[in-house]
């Protein structure tokens, strides 16, 4: 099955109530499959093309505040139009999942797989002070895993979470196990905009608050949810690190691609590790401080100019040199590539 | 509000001869004196009353004047980003098909930001109502041109008057999503007079109808005015709408079903 098939599936079978979608590649399969499987006969899921991205995403908040299981997938410059709904999103405070198969970019840039929207995945993307909880996949396996995953992680912080992944895991086949078929929810929250019973307060989704006083105070509740998701849900992944004179840090395909690197630097008698992030927020930092304390020196490997590299950077405090190396544009870099600028960038000769 | 002017200490239940609807909140409106918006806030309001809609009714409000209509409705609301309250609507409605769905939204909201959004609502026949307030300009930024200010009509970015050589021609959205498939029932209706008033809020009543029929997108444009924008007393403004905005924007049904 394809990454973008697995997603379609597993939203499904997490018994997700509604998804919003418009077509770009590599993701357009996403929305194929659920037009192809009609979910909408068997478990009431609803799937609807948008008339556009900005569309769909505001589609997403409004099933949103019903608080219905809703998410919407698209590649790097659709994500870019769903910026103003993301941000709103989150400024009211309700659940979703959003997926991102990168692909190159600036602008409309290659349909080739990219890792070069993690600073707008992780750093915010819209305005505000805002941020999503977001995990990477590695594999055909995690893009159906971490459906329900980040469902679950965004009802229970009520907050968007992201699958970051690229085009490579979104048209790569592999073998996936799928969980069986779940009932959809028919949970009410007490916060969800569902008619307005004599028992309760009207409800009301908004991002809006005219005295900034109280807006301040709002920020301050958000900042303490991102803190409480920072103590409790970082993942991550490691690979041969117990006697690692170096450490590769890489997430998606970056980390297959490093795991195979490493094969061939241990080979060559060379320790190497991997730290494989699987929330990039929250990012394992406490995690690659302990490890900077033990390496002689850290290589970021992404699919971009360098954007992660600055989050290791500030992990490691400092602690030993952090080197980046990726390959940009879509293209996607070799093991041996990554064995060379391991070499030249920390090792030295 | 002090004791001595409570309504409650002053009338007497049994001299009663009007109520505000529960449907209504006890907030103080935020729009200007003589706006249209409070009336029609009212008459959307004792329709959903009325219907015993209160329950089931999710409202959508838009960015602008009615951005906080969310205080004065005593329903649940959600807050739309700006142009966006077509497509909240369209996912609310399909995920709570039992529920009573509206937008609210001026015409910057609707008419420019807003466009593709209420058009493909309308195309797809959402089966939800469209409330639009056209009042030619943007009232809550303080009165620059909207994509319905008239021809040759002063505001903050047309001080000169609307120059449709440079700034292009009044968007009629009404006429537009007639046109369309999806749309089932469209009209034009106004409320400044009590006249008005009373085929407004039939209107409404009728949309509210249609929607539980499942029949598709219901569009009820009002026109209406904006003093302080317009830089009008309440009066004045009334009369100048019906004067110049009528002639270009007609009162009127616009696509009735047939029964």
């Amino acid at each position: 099955m394809k990454g973008n098939e697995a997603i379609a599936e597993a939203a499904i079978r997490a018994g997700c109530d509604g998804y919003f979608g418009y077509p770009i590649t590599p993701q357009s399969e996403i929305l194929e499959y659920l037009m192809e499987v009609k979910p909408y006969e068997k478990t009431g899921m609803v799937v609807l093309q948008a008339e556009s991205e900005v569309a769909a995403i505001n589609m997403v908040y409004g099933g949103a505040g019903c608080g219905k299981k809703v998410m919407t997938s698209s590649s790097s410059p659709g994500i870019s139009l769903k910026q103003e709904g993301i941000t709103y999103i989150a400024g009211a405070e309700l659940p979703c999942l959003i997926v991102n198969v990168v692909r190159g970019g600036p602008g409309l840039g290659t349909i080739q797989p990219a890792q070069s929207d993690y600073f707008q995945a992780v750093k915010g993307g819209g305005h505000g002070d805002y941020r999503l909880i977001v995990l990477a996949p590695a594999s055909v396996q995690e893009m159906a895993d971490f459906v329900e995953l980040g469902f679950d992680l965004a009802f229970k912080y009520r907050n968007p979470a992201m699958i970051l992944s690229d085009g490579a895991i979104g048209q790569m086949m592999e073998k996936v196990y799928l969980k069986p078929q779940k009932e959809r929810s028919t949970e009410i929250f007490p916060w969800a905009t569902t008619g307005k019973p004599a028992s309760r307060e009207r409800n009301i989704i908004t991002s809006l608050e005219l005295d900034s006083k109280k807006q301040e105070i709002f920020n301050h509740k958000l900042q303490e949810k991102y803190r409480k998701i920072e103590e409790n849900e970082v993942r991550f992944e490691e690979f041969q690190t117990e006697d690692a004179e170096y450490l590769i840090v890489a997430y998606g395909s970056s980390a297959r691609i490093s795991q195979k690197a490493i094969q061939i630097a241990r080979a060559e008698g060379i320790k190497v590790g991997l730290l494989r992030p699987i929330t990039l927020f929250p990012f394992p930092k406490k995690r690659l401080n302990e490890i900077a304390g033990k390496v002689k020196g850290m290589l970021s490997v992404e699919m971009s100019a360098g954007q992660m590299v600055e989050d290791v950077m500030l992990a490691v405090c400092g602690k030993v040199p952090v080197q980046h190396f990726g390959r940009m544009g879509g293209i996607i870099p070799t093991p041996e590539e990554v064995v060379e600028n391991l070499k030249s960038k920390l090792i030295g000769g | 509000m002090s004791e001595q002017f409570d309504p409650k200490t002053i009338i007497k239940e049994e001299n009663l001869t009007y109520k505000k609807t529960e449907v209504m909140t006890d907030n103080t409106l935020s729009y200007c004196p003589g706006c249209g918006h409070g009336t029609a806030h009212r008459i959307l309001a004792e329709v959903i009353d009325e219907s015993g809609l209160q329950e089931k009714t999710i409202g959508v409000c838009p960015v602008g004047c009615s951005v906080l209509m969310y205080n004065f409705l005593n329903i649940d609301m959600q807050q739309a980003a700006h142009g966006r309250a077509p497509a909240l609507a369209t996912a609310i409605k399909r995920l709570l098909p039992d529920n009573f769905v509206f937008t609210y939204q001026g015409d910057g909201d609707l008419a420019a930001i807003g466009t593709a959004e209420t058009i493909h609502a309308c195309n797809r026949g959402e089966n939800i109502l469209i409330i639009f307030i056209n009042n030619g300009i943007y009232g809550m930024t303080g009165g620059q041109m909207a994509p319905t200010t008239l021809p040759g009509m002063k505001s903050s970015t047309s001080p000169h008057g609307r120059d449709v050589s440079i700034m292009g021609n009044p968007l009629k959205m009404t006429d537009l999503v007639a046109n369309l498939p999806g749309t089932y029932y469209v009209t034009r209706q106004s409320v400044h007079t009590p006249a008005a008033v009373r085929k407004t809020k039939k209107a409404i009543k009728k949309a509210v109808e249609y929607q539980q029929a499942n029949k598709g997108t219901c569009f009820i444009e009002i026109v209406s005015n904006c003093p302080s924008g317009w830089k009008m007393t309440p009066t004045q403004s009334n009369k100048w709408m019906e004067e110049h905005m009528f002639p270009f924007y007609p009162p009127g049904d616009f696509k009735v079903p047939q029964e």
